[in-house]
């Protein structure tokens, strides 16, 4: 074995030394990420409570403009952004996981190769489409159409409803739940459908009741994923949602979110002190936290399901 | 075994009437575990088959195949790797509409009807001729809701005891029932090899078919779970057709009545297992059996 | 021959499997659906953008350019062609045909042309948006006025001009060279092309090198150690983590820690390039497992170090996937709105950026902006821009396939 010159075992070992620094920086990131925002949340929580912001039913972010102001008080309650959030997500969930998961069945077990090489690249174009585009037609389009059909009906629909926001989320939200249900219904063995099929099953039956079942932890995970998604959704709401905080669980009303608020106390004439900017802080770390968890929770499922076939 | 061998077809019909009382008094609990010798037709054929030809895309994986299965009987497909024996197979139960590109020309009869027809529903031929494959492939269920799953979907039981009985009856048929008697609740994985394949067996069994395909049943298997599997088979056979895909001769020796040589896509030979292999008529039969090739 | 045990059951069996089909190819055309009245609205709504209403004046150009006020120009020429009118209120009108910007338009040809200085031309100038808008259908001739945002007089004169063929619909190049505006009819995309040319260039600059390197570190290098399964855990949650997060981060460290100059191109760059290199590292990780070993040992065998066989051998085999990773990185990348909000770059920008340290905008935040404008004529615009957003997203996915399919070998 011809011996190296050391010269060369060290530029070697410089560039490894190199790489390794380059993926550091995605640790570095992620505690960029954490550092910042829990260092101004803690300046927030100086500021107001704790238990005013995940207890109070009122969300009013006013700061004093003068100490001796009266009626200076402002509320951060985070509740109402909340449930406006899990009102938004629900509904657009409520459009994506069936649609998704029976585009991913009937692409997996139903479609031949050609219409699977034609039908699944189109889906995913749904995906590719930038959210602010989403926000747009649901401002153009959608929210108009709802109002008019409830003033056919009778129903006073707003034009910033939950409804008309979700509606276009659980669009964008379609080819999320559908490739990764795809991806786990394939995964699932033939041998198991064909033993489903020589038992005399219907192709319904086979998937129903064995498919299915067998692909759920990877297609539960890929919902959950398209949750964490629709609640870190930004642009939709902020063009689609309304602004003012309504603690509700009607669809029909108005309601805002997380994002919205964080847009909007960061996108005014704001000090970078005061607690409104930090406000936005403390609720980026909210939502970084939820969105982790279920992240978080949808790996640890899928692989888990990942195991079986082994 | 005792056998008769009967010439008309007045004669076959009573045959057929004959077995099926037999059955049916089985079924009832009034007639002995085990019958008298069955009597064997040995012209009733319980599948006919007629000029097939299979392709897969452009490839042709099967030659104008013609053989007719015989009724209560093991017949043995035997022949080296990739000769078409397993496609043969699957075109029984139609299992090879599952392969998108697989083409098929000719006749499959079964009781006087062409499974290749366009009429045919393929659910109710699957609930007469049921599949045993070559690895075990339990649903990832109990063992209880394995094998109640084809009775279940197919309504065969009207009520839970009903569906308990034919759970039960179906396990003792495949010999497993004792070894999981206790413990039907348990998944049907957690079985070993020959266990789960018995578990297969007694899965396609509750369907109460009229044929059983089986597709290498015993390759996956360590010896003792292939001998007992065997020996079910020999006793499937009393109420069941039988048709096996094997790669093994000795294993076709011991377990089969009827055998047939399949090479490259071609069916060479065909006899009683006997005749097969004490003297075959073609060479390359020959050359197999003798293990110059395969 | 069928199992004739239980037929009513196996109808309804069969019925079931039907619907259930159905349900399937259901849903596949809904969502197709949604697509095709997604991308159909938007083009009805914003092809017109693309072209604007002009009036064609006759002006004396001033002898010195600098020294002119050009409103006046403008009115002159516009009493000029109807002379009639007199009262101060039509007057008003009058003037009110054109677009507020025609004078600078003006002011701008002149500079352009110094040798005819003191010469009288026809100079076609933008009309305004309540034109615009009549002339392309958006608003009706029979539409109550307030709407129209016209009065009679002023839609009698419209048909003059038009007649005259001193009115009509030309190519709307307002729309590609100038800036936002608070008038519709003069503003467009230069900042915003400008401003998103410039990050996507610092997003690539900074995201590209950082993803590959520790794609090829992470797959060829890297020990079996708690270290690196927290990079690699790392780099699976950053990939999900919601885009406005990442603007928070780059708030907070590169505008308040670091001062760097808010709404520039180079911190909308930066941000985007920590957003897009999880999707780097991933994709370029996959190219480099496609890569078989055999590939690697061979150059082994022949004496080659790791770091050799890796960057001579292994790497340019991975490239074409990771290009194609690259590419739809960027493809993401560019469509992003919500970090760069974060990051100010939500300001009115009329000059286009000259580099990446001016104050700019980019294409989907300028949609974000326009979408909450009032004008009518901002509608088409924004449908305008997305349009335009949506051609180099398609162009660059397009792109990504085509080196997919040039390039995919099957080992």
């Amino acid at each position: 074995m011809p011996h190296k010159r050391p010269r060369k075992v060290l530029a070697d070992r410089l560039v490894v030394a190199i790489l390794f620094a380059g993926s550091m920086v995605a640790i570095l990131v992620t505690v960029g990420i954490v550092l910042s925002l829990v260092f101004e949340t803690v300046r927030f929580l100086q500021i107001v409570p704790l238990t005013e912001f995940l207890f109070s039913l009122h969300w009013s972010p006013q700061t004093a403009i003068r100490t001796d102001q009266v009626g200076a008080s402002g509320e951060f309650g985070a509740v109402p952004l909340i449930t406006g959030t899990l009102l938004i997500s629900a509904i657009a969930l409520a459009v994506a996981a069936p649609t998704g998961l029976f585009c991913a069945i009937y692409l997996a077990e139903y479609a031949g190769s050609k219409t699977r090489a034609i039908i699944k690249p189109t889906l995913e174009i749904l995906a590719g489409v930038p959210t602010v585009v989403y926000g747009f037609f649901a401002v153009l389009v959608i929210a108009p159409i709802l109002r008019a059909g409830g003033d056919e009906i009778g129903l006073s629909i707003s034009s910033e409803s939950a409804l008309a926001a979700g509606l276009v989320m659980g669009i964008m939200t379609i080819p999320f739940v559908s490739s990764t249900a795809d991806d786990a219904l394939v995964a699932v063995p033939l041998s198991l459908k064909e033993g489903a099929l020589a038992l005399g099953s219907t192709r319904s039956e086979a998937i129903r009741k064995i498919v299915v079942p067998a692909a759920l932890p990877g297609i539960m995970g890929g919902m959950l994923l398209a949750a964490s998604r629709a609640i870190g959704e930004t642009m939709i709401v902020v063009m689609a949602a309304g602004l003012a905080a309504n603690l509700s669980l009607n669809p029909l009303e108005a309601v805002t979110t997380v994002t919205v608020q964080i847009v909007t106390l960061l996108t005014g004439d704001q000090e970078f002190d005061s607690a409104k900017t930090l406000a936005a802080f403390a609720l980026g770390l909210l939502l970084f936290l939820v969105t982790l968890v279920l992240n978080v929770i949808a790996q640890y499922i899928v692989k888990n399901y990942r195991e079986q076939y082994d | 075994m005792n056998s008769l061998t009967i010439s008309s077809p007045e004669q076959s019909g009573l045959l057929h009437l004959a077995n099926l009382n037999m059955d049916y008094a089985k079924s009832m609990g009034i007639a002995p575990e085990r019958s008298t010798p069955k009597i064997i037709a040995a012209d009733l054929n319980r599948l006919e088959v007629e000029s097939l030809n299979v392709w897969y895309g452009e490839t042709q994986a099967l030659y104008d195949i013609s053989l007719n299965i015989p009724q209560n009987q093991v017949t043995a497909l035997i022949g080296p790797s990739g000769c078409g024996k397993s496609t043969f197979l699957r075109c029984l139960n139609r299992m090879n509409d599952v392969i998108e590109t697989c083409r098929i020309e000719g006749q499959i009869w079964f009781d006087d009807t062409d499974i290749n027809g366009s009429q045919i529903d393929v659910v109710g031929l699957r609930a007469r001729i049921g599949m045993v494959f070559q690895k075990p492939n339990p649903f990832p269920k109990s063992i209880y809701e394995n094998v109640a799953y084809g009775p279940r979907i197919h309504g065969l039981a009207s009520n839970r005891e009903d569906l308990d009985r034919i759970v039960m009856e179906s396990l003792e048929q495949a010999r497993l029932f004792d070894e999981v008697k206790d413990r039907l609740n348990a998944p049907g994985t957690s079985l070993s090899g020959g266990q789960q394949q018995r578990l297969c067996i007694a899965r396609a069994i509750a369907v109460k078919p009229e044929v059983i395909l089986m597709d290498e049943p015993c390759s996956a298997l360590d010896p003792i779970a292939t001998a007992g599997i065997e020996a079910l088979i020999g006793d499937l056979k009393d109420a069941y057709t039988i048709v096996m895909v094997t790669h093994s001769m000795q294993q076709a020796a011991r377990v089969s009545q009827k055998t047939a040589y399949f090479h490259m896509g071609q069916l060479v030979e065909t006899g009683t297992t006997d005749q097969v292999f004490a003297e075959p008529v073609d060479a390359r039969t020959r050359d197999y059996i003798t293990g110059r090739i395969g | 021959m069928t199992d004739t045990r239980n037929p009513a059951h196996l109808r309804e069996r069969h019925r079931s499997e039907k619907i259930f089909r159905f349900a399937g190819l259901g849903a596949i055309t809904l969502a197709i659906a949604f697509l095709g009245t997604l991308l159909v609205s938007i083009t009805l709504s914003g092809y017109s953008a693309f072209q604007q209403t002009r009036i064609q004046l006759d002006i004396t150009l001033p002898a010195d350019p600098e020294s002119a006020s050009y409103q006046d120009l403008v009115k002159q020429a516009l009493r000029a062609t109807f002379p009639d009118v007199s009262q101060r209120r039509s007057k008003k009108e009058l003037y009110a045909l054109v677009s507020t910007g025609a004078a600078y338009e003006v002011h701008q040809f002149a500079r352009a042309n110094p040798a005819r200085a003191g010469t009288e031309l026809e100079i076609w100038l933008t009309a305004s948006d309540n034109v615009d808008m009549l002339i392309k259908g958006k608003v009706l001739v029979d539409d109550e006025a307030a709407v129209r945002r016209l009065s009679d007089r002023q839609i009698s004169w419209i048909e003059q001009l038009t007649t005259a063929n001193r009115l009509e619909k030309q190519f709307n190049s307002n729309f590609f060279s100038n800036g936002d505006s608070r008038e519709p009819e003069v503003s467009g995309i230069a900042a915003a092309l400008a401003g998103s040319f410039f990050s996507l260039i610092i997003c690539l600059i900074l995201a590209f090198p950082l993803g590959v390197m520790a794609a090829i570190y992470l797959e060829e290098f890297a020990p079996k150690t708690w270290l690196t399964s927290l990079i690699e855990v790392n780099i699976n949650n950053l990939a999900a983590v919601p885009s406005i997060v990442f603007g928070l981060l780059g708030l907070a460290i590169f505008l308040n820690l670091f001062e760097l100059p808010r709404s520039a191109p180079l911190v909308g760059g930066m941000v985007l390039a920590l957003m897009t290199m999880p999707t780097i590292i991933i994709t370029g990780r996959a190219s480099l497992k496609a890569v078989p070993p055999s590939i690697r040992e061979a150059a082994l065998a022949i004496g080659a170090s790791k770091v050799h066989s890796v960057f001579h051998h292994v790497l340019p085999l991975a490239m074409p996937g990771v290009l194609t990773g690259t590419i739809i990185g960027m493809a993401r990348a560019i469509g992003e709105t919500a970090p760069l909000l974060m990051i100010g770059m939500v300001a009115f920008i009329v000059d286009v950026p000259k580099g990446i340290l001016d104050p700019a905008t980019a294409l989907p935040v300028q949609v974000f902006l326009w979408a909450d404008s009032p004008e009518r004529a901002f509608e088409e615009r924004t449908a305008a821009t997305i349009i335009i957003l949506l051609v180099f997203l398609m162009a660059m996915n397009l792109v990504a396939v085509i080196l997919r399919r040039k390039f995919e070998t099957r080992w």
